[in-house]
């Protein structure tokens, strides 16, 4: 039987096709529907988290932290509750990681500040002695894109039906119209920092991209209540 | 055919991708062995600033090593062994051979631009797939003409069975494409968006968990179409050209063949092991990562067999070294992974040191082992010369399996180090570590592997002088040698 296959190379490649297609089709697509589901009271990212969503992204702080909070008391003592499907449902990609090389962040929006994440990132050992964190000093000249961050919420909001609200709109005058509230919010974060040069930036509506970064920080597990309020 | 004269291979498309992943696997490991120093050494972190930073430069480094080193060694060690297990020459297909060099320079721009935006933090961040869009297109394109390659050179071939290497070259061409579409299936904002923002920057079609389980049935079976198919390819034709022994058992390769194809597709979720993935499927994993282990070892043992009575070649060649310890390395480590999918285990070794520590005993040990042993048999056949010295080889040789060991074995202990410690409590049953007493202990261990690094990178140097020697200055042969390659 198989020497009749080996001879015959297009049934040969549609039998493997065949054999490994299988495992995904069976193990991969009945999750799909149920997993997207979004847990009460998550809100999606707002257009500057969505930028330092990028930067943590574009500096691929992925590569060092995860955000999966796994079920172990070890883990919940540490870290907050373990991580539920439905907080990931606005989250494209998905930034799980798979090296805890520093401290998992899935829920680091709750116990450290927007001054905590100045000093460190500017320079990690000023408040983690030890840590062989890189100081990431170039994020605070570095502007932020936010007209790419608008970008992806103009598409996930129309492709995906993310619930965005209706001044997320596409085109180019639609983000000039949007970008006063982006830089609001900034504001908000540059005021709590203590660097004279990030505070400068945002008061002339550019932003660097630590205060996006910051913002995204912050968000993460304090977004799925904030809908609610 | 119209002589009877043997026929003349052409090797020029396999040339091509030699040298490409001479280039790469140094280019690929010596930034390894930067970031693996960075670890232990943070200053590293400022040398190319922004730029140079070990988050900027983990993915440069791993989608080197597999899309620059190891896919060039599959192309390669491919353009070589189909032409001979076929018997059918490129040169015969005006066209074939077109289309070898087409797909050889649209990788070359490819490759190129990788490494352009990833410096540049252009990135999907998903693992092994970060290339942003435009460059999945092309990396579309490349796959796609390797198919037209591939299955041209069957269709105009004289050998009618197809040789054990062909399947598994037939897998890989068929795995990577499947998954690599379905992973890398995102929509770029700046066409739904009317023109705003950046044209290189997309969005996932999948979210959060199922973005995860995608993700992750590519990531693991990248592992297994790039890493192992194409890898046991190579095996089954080099070690028994090199040896001039037949294959040890026709069944025990048929079964290790379908049992891979059939099982390693399912294994992609113990990735996802206690993260938010149904149970089912964590449990599907990690049976099917235990199952795994028979079709794997099936292959090993199949070519350990192989040199069956003449275990004597193992001392006066060494190729048949590299090749023979690269089997064992990879049954090490399809035993390592197996072991770590088990959920009790994975709950200590998932997120640590061990998992990039097992990732190396394999690609290390075994892809860059058999790769670099294909290329030096090649090498006399394409260049017509003898390999320039064997005592460089049994330098390298040794020089990289200790280096090789120095990697598992600290990163072992790292690993397992810093699980525990992530767990301990004391006696009231509070934790007993801070997360940072956690890292600052691993410095150790993390030095040693850089000192690993540095001597893999120094074996791999090794390699491409005697390569490069071989190419230019050595002796010149005046017929190809059967089975043993040449060496002086």
């Amino acid at each position: 039987m198989f020497h009749w296959l080996e001879k015959n190379p297009f049934f040969f490649s549609v039998g493997v096709f065949l054999v490994i297609a299988f495992a995904g089709l069976i193990e991969i697509l009945p999750n799909f529907a149920e997993a997207s589901r979004p847990v009460d009271g998550l809100r999606p990212n707002t257009v500057l988290e969505l930028a330092g969503k990028n930067i943590y992204m574009k500096d691929q702080c992925i590569a060092c932290h995860s955000q999966l909070i796994r079920p172990f008391k070890a883990e919940t003592d540490r870290y907050g509750q373990y991580s539920l499907s439905g907080e990931y449902a606005y989250d494209r990609p998905f930034l799980w990681g798979s090296k805890r090389t520093g401290p998992d962040l899935h829920r680091v929006g709750n116990y450290r500040t927007t001054d905590w994440h100045e000093n460190h990132m500017w320079e990690p050992t000023s408040v983690v002695p030890g840590s062989i964190m890189p100081a990431y000093k170039h994020m605070f000249t570095n502007v932020a894109d936010l007209a790419t961050a608008y970008a992806e919420a103009v598409t996930v909001k129309n492709v995906f039906n993310t619930p965005y609200g209706d001044d997320i709109q596409p085109g180019k005058k639609a983000f000039e119209a949007y970008k006063p509230k982006v830089l609001a919010e900034a504001k908000k974060i540059a005021d709590n920092m203590k660097n004279k040069d990030v505070k400068d930036a945002v008061a002339a509506g550019k932003v660097p991209e630590v205060v996006a970064l910051i913002a995204y920080l912050n968000s993460l597990g304090t977004n799925r209540y904030e809908a609610k309020k | 055919m119209q002589s009877n004269a043997a026929l003349e291979y052409d090797y020029t498309v396999a040339k091509l991708f030699t040298y490409t992943a001479i280039l790469f696997g140094f280019v690929g490991m010596l930034i390894g062995t930067l970031i693996a120093a960075q670890l232990a050494f943070p200053e590293l972190n400022y040398l190319l600033g922004e730029y140079g930073t070990f988050s900027r430069l983990r993915p440069l480094h791993t989608n080197v090593v597999i899309y620059g080193f190891t896919v060039s060694g599959v192309f390669a060690t491919f353009y070589y062994s189909a032409q001979r297990v076929l018997k059918v020459s490129m040169a015969e297909s005006k066209f074939l051979m077109f289309v070898g060099k087409l797909q050889f320079v649209l990788y070359v721009i490819l490759a190129t631009a990788m490494v352009v935006t990833l410096l540049m933090g252009i990135t999907t961040t998903k693992e092994y797939a970060q290339m942003e869009w435009p460059l999945d297109v092309l990396t579309v394109l490349v796959w796609v003409l390797w198919g037209v390659a591939m299955f041209g050179l069957i269709g105009i071939r004289r050998e009618k069975a197809l040789y054990i290497s062909m399947w598994y070259f037939i897998a890989c061409f068929l795995g990577v494409a499947m998954l690599y579409l379905f992973n890398n299936m995102e929509v770029p904002t700046y066409f739904t968006s009317g023109g705003v923002g950046s044209i290189m920057h997309s969005v996932s079609m999948y979210s959060g968990t199922n973005d995860a389980l995608v993700q992750w049935w590519w990531g693991h079976n990248a592992v297994a179409f790039v890493f192992t198919v194409p890898i046991v390819a190579m095996i089954y034709y080099f070690l028994p050209k090199e040896s001039g022994q037949a294959v040890y058992s026709y069944k025990l390769s048929l079964l290790s063949f379908w049992g891979l194809m059939f099982v390693y597709l399912w294994a992609g979720s113990h990735h996802l092991l206690w993260s938010t993935v149904p149970d089912w499927m964590q449990t599907m994993g990690s049976v099917f990562s235990v199952v795994l282990i028979l079709p794997s070892w099936g292959s090993a043992i199949n070519m350990l067999l192989t040199m069956k009575g003449e275990w004597n070649q193992l001392t006066e060649n060494p190729l048949i070294k590299f090749m023979v310890l690269a089997s064992t390395f990879y049954m090490l480590s399809t035993l390592e992974g197996p072991i770590q999918a088990i959920k009790s285990v994975n709950a200590i070794a998932h997120f640590t040191d061990w998992i990039p520590g097992h990732v190396h005993d394999g690609v290390l040990g075994w892809v860059a082992f058999m790769i670099m042993a294909g290329l030096f048999h090649m090498a006399p056949r394409m260049f017509k010369r003898e390999i320039y010295s064997k005592k460089l080889i049994e330098a390298q040789f040794w020089i990289q399996t200790t280096a090789v060991v120095l990697y598992f074995t600290s990163m072992w202990i790292a690993g397992i180090t810093q699980g525990m410690m992530w767990r301990a409590v004391d006696e009231y049953g509070n934790l007993m570590y801070s997360f940072i007493d956690t890292v600052t202990v691993l410095h150790p261990y993390y030095a040693i592997r850089a000192l690993a690094g540095v001597l893999y990178v120094t074996g791999f140097v090794m390699f491409a002088y005697n390569m490069v020697k071989t190419m230019t200055s050595s002796r010149e042969l005046s017929e190809e040698p059967q089975f043993r390659s040449p060496m002086a």
